[in-house]
Order: C-alpha cells, then sequence, then structure tokens
C-alpha cells in the first residue's frame, strides 16, 4: 500500500539530514568553528554565524524530554495510528529532536524514558527516524 | 539586562469597539470590522471624526490561507471610508492584532501621526476543524508540523511536561476551564456565554426531553473527568482544555496624549509595552515557560515602572487551559511552577486579588487569531472604565490593567500595560 502520510521535503540544507536517515544514521550538524550542535540544518550556526560546518552522527540513544497522545487525527493517514504518540526526545548529545515514540502503549510512555531510535523505511526514498523504548531490545 | 525604553511621546486609548465573537455562516472580515467600528466610534465619549485618522494598522493571520483573499489593510480602510490614506497589515500568527496595536503607538510616538486606529480581523469558521488546524500549524516551526505537532499537541507536551516538573495534574486545567465559563457567562459577546453548571444542566434537560438515561455529574469537575462530555483530543489536552475556532474584530483608536482630552476626559495611557520572539519547541531545553513572554514582560515592566503586583488584573492568551497557567508565571504573578496553585486558591477569579481573563479568555470569549490582541485591549478598556458591567473586577481605584498575546508556539508574544492617571 502507498504511504500516504507527509513526507518531508529535502532542501540543499536539509538533504544530508535526510541521506543520513537512508542510511540509518542520525545526522547532526556541529559548528567548525564554536562546536555548537545544533538541529534542525541551517546554513549558518545561531550561536557565531560561521558557515563551517561538519555532520556527526548521533548515538541515536536518549530519553523523552515530554510528549502527548493524539486522539484525535487531523490527517486522515493517521486515523489508523490513534492513539499515537508525539514526543520531543533529547539525545545523548544535546540536540531535542520532535519525533514519534512506537513500540511502547501511551499508558506506558513516560517522562525522562529512555529510548533509542528506530527506523521507519517509508518510501526507497525516505526513512524515518522514531524512537523506541530502550529496554525494549 | 534589557535596555529600558521609552515613547518619544505618550500615547492615549480613547475609544474601543468588538464584534461579537463566534461562528458566523452569513458574515464576512467586513461584516464584522464594520460592527467593531462602529462600537468603537460610539464609544468615543466627545466623539471621534473618521476624517481626522491619520492611518490604520490591521492584523490578520489566516486569511489569506482560509479565504483565499490576502492583502486586509486596504480592503478594511475601503470598507470604512480610510482610502487613500495609509493601510498596513501586521502578521505574529495569534499575536497579530497586537502587533498592529504597537505599531500604532509608535506611530504616533515618533510624532508622524496624531490619530491611528488599530485592530484586527479573522474569519475562521467556514473552513472544517481539519482545514482551520493545518492552517494554524503555519504559524509552527518548519519542523514541528511535520511530525504531528499541531497546536493541541504543542500545549498538550507543555503540560506534560510541567506535570513531571511541578506536580501539577489534569484537576487543575479543570480550574482554569471553570473560572473561564464563570467569565464568560457574564460576557454577551463571548462565543460561549455560559458556564460549565450550565452546559451540564442543559445536557440534563435534553437527556429527559429526549428519554435517554440522565448524566449524574456530582459537579463541574466530574463533568470535566467524564470522557463522553470532555473527550481527549491530545492527551493531556481534552476538549474544554481547547479553544474554539472563530470568527471576529476588534479595534481601538490611539492619539497623542496631548490630544487625548479633545476625545475624552477618561482616556487611558499606553505604560508599558513589550514584544519578544521565541525559537520553537526544539530549541527550548525547557518548554515549561516562553522565553519570548518573560522578555516582552520586562521590557514593559521596564518602560511603565511597574511591577507585575502593580498589574490589578490581565488578559492573557490562554488558547489552552494549560497556557494560562505558564503565562501567569512567566508574566511574574506567580512564581514558576506556583501558577496552578493560584488558580486552585481562586486568586485568579473575577472576584479574586488578580483577576485574569475577566472577558472569558480566548478558550470561552473565542479566538479569531488576528483579532485577539486588540480585543484583549478591548477588555482592559472596558474594565478600566468601569464600563464591563456584570464582570466588572470589584477592585476599588482600579487603574492599571495588561494584555499578554501570544503567536505561534511563543514565536511572537506581547505585553502591554494601559493605565488610567
Amino acid at each position: 500500500m502507498a504511504y500516504e502520510k507527509p513526507l518531508p521535503q529535502p532542501n540543499a540544507d536539509t538533504r544530508p539530514f535526510w541521506d543520513g536517515c537512508k542510511e540509518h544514521q542520525l545526522r547532526f550538524q556541529k559548528c567548525r568553528d564554536c562546536g555548537h550542535v545544533r538541529w534542525p540544518p541551517s546554513i549558518i550556526c545561531p550561536r557565531c554565524y560561521s558557515s563551517e560546518v561538519e555532520w556527526m552522527v548521533a548515538s541515536g540513544e536518549g530519553k523523552v524530554y515530554t510528549f502527548v497522545v493524539y486522539h484525535y487525527a487531523y490527517h486522515k493517514a493517521f486515523e489508523n495510528d490513534l492513539p499515537y504518540i508525539t514526543a520531543i526526545v533529547e539525545l545523548e548529545e544535546g540536540p531535542h529532536i520532535l519525533t514519534n515514540i512506537v513500540g511502547c502503549s501511551s499508558d506506558e510512555v513516560r517522562c525522562d524514558m529512555p529510548v533509542k531510535v528506530a527506523w521507519e523505511d517509508v518510501t526507497e526514498e525516505f526513512s524515518l527516524p522514531k524512537f523506541k523504548p530502550a529496554q525494549n531490545d | 539586562m534589557q535596555k529600558r525604553r521609552k515613547l518619544g511621546r505618550g500615547v492615549a486609548v480613547v475609544g474601543a469597539g468588538m464584534s461579537k465573537f463566534g461562528m458566523f455562516k452569513d458574515k464576512d472580515s467586513k461584516d464584522l470590522f464594520a460592527e467593531a467600528f462602529t462600537e468603537m466610534l460610539s464609544s468615543v465619549d466627545k466623539g471621534a471624526d473618521p476624517n481626522d485618522i491619520d492611518a490604520l494598522y490591521l492584523g490578520n493571520f489566516t486569511n489569506d490561507f482560509f479565504m483565499h483573499q490576502g492583502h486586509w489593510g486596504p480592503i478594511i480602510s475601503d470598507l470604512i471610508g480610510l482610502a487613500p490614506k495609509p493601510a498596513t497589515r501586521t502578521e505574529g500568527a495569534c499575536a497579530s492584532s497586537a502587533l498592529a496595536f504597537r505599531e500604532g503607538v509608535f506611530a504616533i510616538a515618533s510624532g508622524f501621526y496624531d490619530v491611528v486606529l488599530v485592530g484586527g480581523v479573522e474569519e475562521m469558521s467556514k473552513r472544517t476543524t481539519e482545514e482551520v488546524t493545518e492552517g494554524l500549524a503555519l504559524a509552527t516551526v518548519p519542523y514541528e508540523g511535520k511530525v504531528g505537532f499541531t497546536f493541541p499537541g504543542v500545549f498538550g507536551a507543555l503540560a506534560t511536561a510541567y506535570f513531571e516538573r511541578y506536580g501539577a495534574t489534569r484537576e487543575h486545567l479543570m480550574n482554569v476551564t471553570i473560572k473561564s465559563h464563570n467569565n464568560a457567562r457574564l460576557n454577551s459577546k463571548a462565543q460561549f456565554n455560559l458556564s460549565i453548571r450550565d452546559l451540564m444542566n442543559s445536557r440534563i434537560e435534553r437527556a429527559k426531553k429526549k428519554g435517554e438515561p440522565v448524566p449524574t455529574w456530582a459537579d463541574e469537575k466530574d463533568f470535566l473527568r467524564d470522557l463522553r462530555a470532555n473527550p481527549v483530543i491530545a492527551w493531556p489536552m481534552h476538549l474544554y482544555d481547547c479553544c474554539p475556532i472563530s470568527d471576529g474584530a476588534a479595534c481601538i483608536l490611539l492619539v497623542a496624549e496631548e490630544i487625548a482630552k479633545n476625545f475624552t476626559d477618561n482616556p487611558l495611557y499606553v505604560a508599558g509595552i513589550g514584544q519578544g520572539s521565541g525559537r520553537g519547541l526544539h530549541a527550548a531545553e525547557d518548554i515549561t515557560y516562553f522565553e519570548a513572554t518573560r522578555y516582552a514582560a520586562q521590557e514593559a515592566y521596564g518602560m511603565s515602572g511597574l511591577k507585575p503586583e502593580d498589574i490589578q488584573f490581565s488578559e492573557v492568551h490562554d488558547c489552552f487551559s494549560m497556557a494560562e497557567i505558564v503565562h501567569l508565571e512567566d508574566l511574574g504573578f506567580f512564581k514558576p511552577g506556583e501558577g496552578y496553585k493560584a488558580v486552585e486558591e481562586g486568586l485568579t477569579r473575577l472576584d479574586g486579588p488578580k483577576p485574569i481573563n475577566t472577558s472569558g479568555g480566548l478558550k470561552c470569549k473565542g479566538h479569531p487569531v488576528g483579532a485577539t490582541g486588540a480585543s484583549q485591549l478591548y477588555e482592559v478598556w472596558k474594565q478600566l472604565r468601569v464600563e464591563a458591567g456584570e464582570r466588572q473586577v470589584p477592585i476599588k481605584d482600579l487603574r492599571v490593567g495588561a494584555a499578554h498575546n501570544l503567536g505561534g508556539t511563543g514565536g511572537t508574544c506581547t505585553f502591554t500595560i494601559l493605565e488610567r492617571r
């Protein structure tokens, strides 16, 4: 069945992030000048304005900072997933990433719960970084 | 420490008007603004000649998307016979008309204009809930909407983080909802001008008439705990934690301080205005407060020389019940983590020491996004002039009121303090 949910629309800045996802790597930008790690990707460092950047691969481990459980779908393609969990995950490396928690019921999810990335290969071109409880392995 | 700012010259509020808020199939943006404008004209004690208005600043957020019509400044200036005088639209998501107010203040303070009309309008109800949610999500930052963070989710996530940090629960959010409805019951312009108790009674009556099982709720909180009455939208946000989809307009007449007495013997003065910008959910290490609100508040307090305890009552941007609690803390009315206790103790009730959202707030008065900021200042105008009728705050020596407006996920926040002298 065709994937009907919204897909990323990569541009020059975000293409390396999505290319990394396809290889199941969470890639983040690190400023070569001041060392600030940032997400989402951008052309300049918001702290020192340097455009010198390197891409680093995050471990994919972190913890749930906060979450919300959707009981009402605003996009038809999400209806079958209800109730689904949308969360902010704090990565080991620092950045907060907006994502979904999978492999865990809405009764089980908690703030500070350790999680790790769980890749969803949704199309030939795209894999999405979702997160699952770390102890589920 | 923020730089202390001052206006180049004083600015006064001499008139205000607001349409009824609600969902109107047969009223468009022009009809709504006309309703607000005519009330504004009649509110000017010594009369105002529309020919004296030098310029219009108009807040509007989503009409481009919902009505497929942009460029609303000249449409409204034509409506009220202002053309060819200048009309400028301001956009700051749900804070759009607070920005119009601020730009109007600056235009007068600079000495360029003497009389400026500011306001806002929004027409939302002709679209489905899904379309409105998509349209409003235009104001999230790019990564928020794409992973499913629509607005109920944003404030739900904020609530989860706040609960975790401070030990508040859904029961505390209910106190906000019940208070908002009690205030809106006294506001005939409110979209939901009825209390939770009124709602319960009407459902009981309806069940009796239809011969259906009659609900037996012990009290308002019991009603709000009932998932059939108050379904989950995005846990912990339930239906009655969320503001409605609304149409409406509001406007305010600003003049230079030295000519204020030509319009009324009872003007209000702009004591402080502040505005801040925020960076979105992903960028905040802690989402239990809004950096932009704190910045705006410091700017307004610094300019006015007033402190949080000097603000006798305030409208705050309660798009969701949780938001109201956070704003009470960010504006310095209560310490971080204590806003929910203050609401529980009744301190923010109409008859409490710090009445909040006497209009019923966004939750019950309605939230036509681009009109909200101006409508909050309309409420401050009514209260400070002791014209708020049944919902008049029972404070002696009423002198200072304020309004806090928030756009997006805290991307644009404003705080405006008005005073009588």
